[in-house]
């Protein structure tokens, strides 16, 4: 790279002081500090002469290396920063006069340690075949399993359907009764199901480039990376993924086939929308569609399927009660995509962050959770889901982080990051809390003879 | 007391970063700002795989220098500048582990290394490193930091290094 006449210009204020590297005549490197300034109108860095041994040899081109930390006592440091160019040193009357030419640089505060880090990946990539090639077998880098499972099939991301799935059984718990037994297979059943989606996203997002254009992933988004990283291979991915659909689907046929047919045509779409959702030839989050296939995968799909495995019937009431839990989930998506929409685009996936400007997708956000919020209030106070549901009101501030951060971050992921975590914690608590005003309607309906309505 | 001059090792075992400058195919000096670790005898310094340009470098050619040169990431009070130049070896038998014998010199320069080592999930290629090892042959040092007066040189003697 070029140095530019705004990175030189930069220098004094941003270090304060300078190395030169070169090397001397038994060629060791050797590297002393000393004072500069920097004349912007020719371009050069005066340096202040060094004497002794310690002298650079004039003429010859040298590394110029301008280097910042700031110390945290008992922690380590921080404002990591460094400029290092290269170009000839000359003497002059006063000490020496450096010209730069290349450089390279890195500062922190510009570029997160996580982005600079992904940077790195082919670099890694090309070591790790060296030493592969040094010592004659294959080195790889490595996780404990616990981790890599975890981070492979993104776990914690199962709230995502505990949330519906839990919501749909107590709904049937208030309105015809509860099995534990079936409980526990309906949830194994579509955590095994979403856990297929979310290995099979990383099959595709990987064969696609969407993962590799990504340079700023975070907790939240940009893909498990284990692939990419080198840490599982492809064909390993995607017979994890299969694995977890068989299950899935293995479990959703049996109970079928024990609680009515009639299931099945919700399981077979529930599946085939996660599988398409970046599977070709429909690649439906490729289409724009990807937000709406997750509110109704999470929403709706669940929530009616699980209630008919306890049920036996379809019914109104836990399609109502599944909208605002699938508007929400269908928003951790969203906002997860912020970070992800360079690279989304590259790979030609047409998320709603990719279509729409910034002020168009921070007020789809606070439009969206009004409307998720509203339906809680018109359903509760209607009476289509039980009254104590209305307590899921209480999540509502947790969106207000979120907005405030998409409207001051939109354009650094790191410092979304929280607000990433604070939307999933949106849909989780609006979740828990639905599923809490059912626990609430049965216990007053168990407890008192004549409950109020306020309580059913 | 260890191989190097007692003003040089204090500054060695005090300094949070370093510039370590290695020789690359084309003969051009190049420097990476690093923490310097060192145990009397050697001085390490671990690199993730992600910046591992620096390593194949030092395996070409293993002619290292390393600077200590930022009164800011010393010691309040300490003010001496030291190069050390030496000899240096990169040890990436396990890029895993292997590094993590040197972790309790770096825990007691960054505390915080414990808190992102927890983190491994989240980074996992930050922490497949390899460890450079630096025999040292010459070092130079500058009490009072003034590098415009010529520094004091001392020569390790190659028995003990």
């Amino acid at each position: 790279m070029k140095a530019t006449p705004e990175l030189i210009a930069r220098l004094e204020e941003r270090f304060g002081h300078a190395v030169i590297a070169y090397v001397d005549a038994d060629g060791y490197p050797m590297s002393v500090a000393t004072d500069f300034e920097v004349d912007e109108t020719r371009g050069i860095v005066s340096l202040r002469a060094v004497a002794g041994d310690a002298q650079p040899p004039q003429g010859d081109r040298v590394n110029v290396v301008f280097s910042h930390i700031r110390p945290q006592p008992g922690v380590g440091y921080d404002e990591r920063r460094y400029v290092s160019l290269w170009g000839p040193l000359r003497r002059t009357e006063g000490g020496l006069e450096f010209s730069p030419e290349d450089v390279q640089h890195w500062d922190e505060e510009e570029m997160s340690f996580f982005e600079y880090s992904e940077r790195g990946l082919p670099q890694a990539h090309r070591y790790l075949e060296q030493v592969s090639a040094e010592t004659g077998r294959e080195v790889k880098p490595k996780l404990s399993f616990g981790w890599l499972f975890l981070r492979a099939t993104r776990l914690p991301f199962l709230t995502a359907t505990f949330v519906p799935v839990l919501l749909g059984i107590a709904v049937a718990a208030w309105t015809n009764g509860f099995n534990w037994w079936l409980a526990l297979l309906t949830v194994v059943g579509g955590a095994c199901i979403h856990l297929g989606l979310n290995v099979a996203n990383d099959v595709f997002d990987t064969t696609s480039g969407a993962d590799k254009a990504n340079v700023n992933p975070t907790q939240f988004s940009g893909g498990s990376r284990v692939v990419l990283y080198g840490l599982l291979s492809l064909r390993t991915i995607a017979l994890m993924s299969l694995g977890f659909y068989a299950a899935g689907i293995a479990i959703g046929i049996g109970l079928a086939a024990a609680r009515g047919w009639d299931l099945l045509w919700l399981g077979v779409a529930g599946a085939l929308l996660s599988f398409f959702y970046t599977a070709p030839p429909l690649k439906l989050v490729h289409r724009g569609l990807g937000e709406i296939v997750v509110a109704l995968g999470f929403g709706p799909i669940m929530t009616l399927g699980a209630y008919f495995v306890q049920a036996q019937e379809y019914d109104l009431e836990p399609l109502l009660a599944s909208i605002p839990v699938g508007i929400l989930i269908a928003l951790v998506l969203y906002v997860n995509e912020v970070p992800d929409r360079s690279a989304d685009a590259a790979a030609d996936k047409r998320t709603l962050p990719v279509r729409l400007s910034k002020d168009q997708v921070v007020n789809g956000y606070a439009a969206a959770v009004a409307v998720a919020f509203g339906l809680v209030v018109v359903f509760a106070l209607g009476g289509w889901i039980v009254r104590p549901a209305i307590i899921a009101l209480a999540a509502a501030p947790l969106a207000l982080p979120v907005y405030r951060a998409l409207k001051s971050s939109y354009d650094q992921p790191y410092a979304l990051m929280p607000a990433m975590g604070k939307n999933i914690q949106l849909h989780l608590a609006t979740g828990v809390l639905l599923i809490l005003g059912y626990v609430i309607a049965l216990i007053a309906d168990g407890v008192l003879d004549d409950p109020p309505a306020f309580l059913t | 007391m260890g191989i190097l001059p007692e003003p040089v090792e204090a500054v060695l075992e005090t300094a949070l970063v370093s510039e370590l400058t290695v020789v690359d195919p084309a003969g051009r000096p190049v420097t990476h700002p690093l923490i310097p670790l060192y145990d009397g005898e050697l001085i390490y310094l671990t690199s993730s795989i992600l910046f591992s340009k620096k390593l194949e470098h030092i395996k070409a050619n293993p002619k290292v220098s390393l600077s200590i040169t930022d009164p800011a990431a010393l010691e309040p009070g300490q003010v001496a500048r030291a190069t050390i130049q030496g000899d240096a070896e990169v040890d990436d038998s396990d890029l895993h582990a292997g590094w993590e014998r040197v972790l309790p010199l770096w825990r007691k320069k960054e505390p915080a290394i414990d808190f992102f080592l927890g983190k491994r999930v989240a980074l996992p290629l930050f922490f497949e490193r390899s460890v450079i090892e630096i025999r040292p042959r010459k070092a130079f040092l500058w009490e009072d930091g003034r590098t415009d007066r010529p520094p004091q040189v001392f020569h390790v003697d190659p028995v003990l290094a």
